[in-house]
């Protein structure tokens, strides 16, 4: 199919509520010609913390308000889509619901086809939609609540090499951050105190750098860090400025070393498919983090490997990513209908086997 | 019922929890408290892992704090992993299900404090706490008189 499509996302897997539009003209680079996110900051500032949105019923209030300012923005009318893309999972599963519902409601009303997307494939997907990366390439997805190590091969085809056995990264930062008195998420907050930091005053561990494959654990290094935390305060009566801040460098360092070095094995297994333009590309909020993001880019270096990194807006949950995503399965022929069901479990690769908190791989390949 | 247990290892910990897992049936709560980083999750996965893999299923068990409920299917019934760490109010919990899902699934419950007045009567609670020697934890675990033998057996296994 080559003509041009105009089709409208809808984001409610998790915290945030987005709706965007995004156009396509084969051989030219898609368009996001809107992309809303419901502001979740403000609404909770009275809570003093991120506070999750779990009601399905406040995301379905936004995202009527979300599809509104989208077509607004974009200038155009439902009747000028060519389809309704939606998060489908996987993800929290009153919100999925929420984005399902009002997706089918807006089908049926105007007749549109309807597209169910994976969240996780918008992510993964978003090197195409912002600097027309070609298959295959390799991804590393690491978010608040995701990490892993996927060989995209086409809009639906994605081997998993490995991801996180316990904690996500994002999350590591964020209970980092909780356990030295700083302010959530803590992603932003750790970065800003390890700058005056030294990163190589307390021996953090590299969980599961010893062992093959490209499987991380971030469990064991948060553990650590509330050890090493626990016996400052005891040793000085009280966390010290400096001690915080080199806490903070070098529990940032452990995370940068240990994704560094599983980029690395995994580009080994991915150059083995000899593409055409080697291309690593990040995606996820964890990805904004300038430490860990040099550490990748050094990694990339070594072996001639693009590294590409979306502008944060994009690789962060947004909309725009689930309307791109849903241009690609459009193309590639899928259709849903109202039978469409929100799953809040839904891996991206159904045949890699997963691994076991032990290190044992769990199938018997 | 209240039983203290010191575990040496992490491997120990989830040894407890792999031979507490297959005692379990549907409508069972234990809530897993203590501080961050006693080991809640790790006790959770190795748990959940025991009866995936006896009912020959493989699957990551990610930590449950970003969505806050991850919910297996161990062949027998719906297993619910979760985790109230980022909830402010007991009203929240209901809008996740989760008081419903007390009476028809296994539960497993972190930060259960947020549960507030919803804290089932009939939960076993785990406290697990982190020693000053690395990897030891102490459990101490409470609930009404039936989970004793259960406990102890899981103990002893």
């Amino acid at each position: 199919m080559t003509r041009t499509l105009t089709i409208l996302g809808l984001e409610s897997s998790c915290d945030d509520t987005a709706a965007a539009v995004v156009r396509h003209t084969p051989g030219r680079a898609p368009e996001v010609l809107s992309a809303v996110v419901a502001g979740q900051t403000e609404l909770h500032a009275d809570f003093g913390g991120v506070v999750p949105e779990i009601a399905a019923r406040a995301h379905t209030e936004k995202l009527d308000l979300c599809v509104e300012q989208a077509l607004t923005q974009a200038n155009l009318p439902l009747s000028e889509l060519d389809a309704i893309a939606v998060t489908a999972g996987p993800g929290l599963i009153g919100g999925v619901l929420a984005g399902v519902m009002c997706a089918k409601g807006l089908s049926a009303g105007s007749g549109l086809p309807l597209v169910g997307v994976n969240h996780l494939a918008g992510h993964a997907l978003t090197p195409r939609l912002t600097d027309q990366a070609t298959f295959p390439y390799l991804m590393l997805l690491v978010s608040g609540g995701h990490c892993q190590f996927l060989i995209a091969k086409g809009p639906e085809k994605f081997t998993r090499l490995g991801g996180t056995i316990d904690d996500a990264p994002g999350e590591a930062f964020d209970k980092t951050a909780k356990l030295l008195g700083l302010a959530q998420p803590g992603g932003p907050s750790v970065e800003a105190e390890a700058r005056t930091g030294n990163p190589t005053r307390f021996r953090l561990p590299r969980p599961l750098l010893d062992r093959p494959g490209c499987d991380m654990s971030f469990s064991g290094l948060k553990t650590a860090l509330l050890r090493e935390r626990d016996r400052l305060v005891a040793q000085y009566g009280g966390l010290r400025v400096q001690d915080r801040a080199d806490l903070c460098a070098s529990f940032q360092a452990a995370v940068a070393d240990v994704l560094a070095e599983k980029s690395r094995r995994a580009l080994t297994q991915y150059l083995d498919l000899a593409p055409v333009t080697p291309t690593l590309a990040v995606a996820g909020g964890v990805a904004a983090n300038q430490t860990i993001r040099a550490a990748l880019e050094t990694v990339c270096a070594e072996s001639g490997t693009q590294f590409l990194a979306p502008p944060l807006a994009l690789c962060t949950d947004n909309a725009a990513m689930i309307a791109w995503a849903g241009i690609e399965r459009f193309r590639a022929g899928h259709r849903d209908d109202m039978s469409l069901s929100a799953r809040p479990r839904w891996p991206l690769d159904l045949t890699s086997p997963s691994m076991l908190g032990s290190g044992k791989k769990g199938a018997k390949a | 019922m209240i039983i203290r247990h010191t575990f040496s290892s992490p491997d120990a910990t989830a040894a407890f929890a792999r031979a507490l897992a297959p005692t379990l049936q549907a409508g069972d709560v234990v809530l897993l408290s203590g501080a961050i980083g006693a080991g809640k999750t790790h006790f959770a996965r190795s748990l959940i892992q025991a009866r995936l893999t006896a009912a020959g299923r493989f699957e990551d068990v990610p930590s449950p704090t970003f969505t806050l409920v991850q919910t297996y299917d161990d062949g027998v019934g719906e297993l619910w992993h979760a985790d109230l760490y980022r909830l402010t109010h007991p009203d929240e919990v209901e809008e996740l299900g989760l008081i419903d899902a007390f009476e028809t699934a296994i539960c497993l419950v972190e930060w259960p404090d947020r549960l507030g007045d919803l804290i089932p009567r009939t939960a076993l609670t785990l406290e697990l706490n982190a020693t000053e020697t690395p990897g030891e934890r102490i459990i101490v675990a409470t609930g009404p008189p039936p989970w004793e033998a259960r406990v102890k057996a899981a103990l002893d296994a």
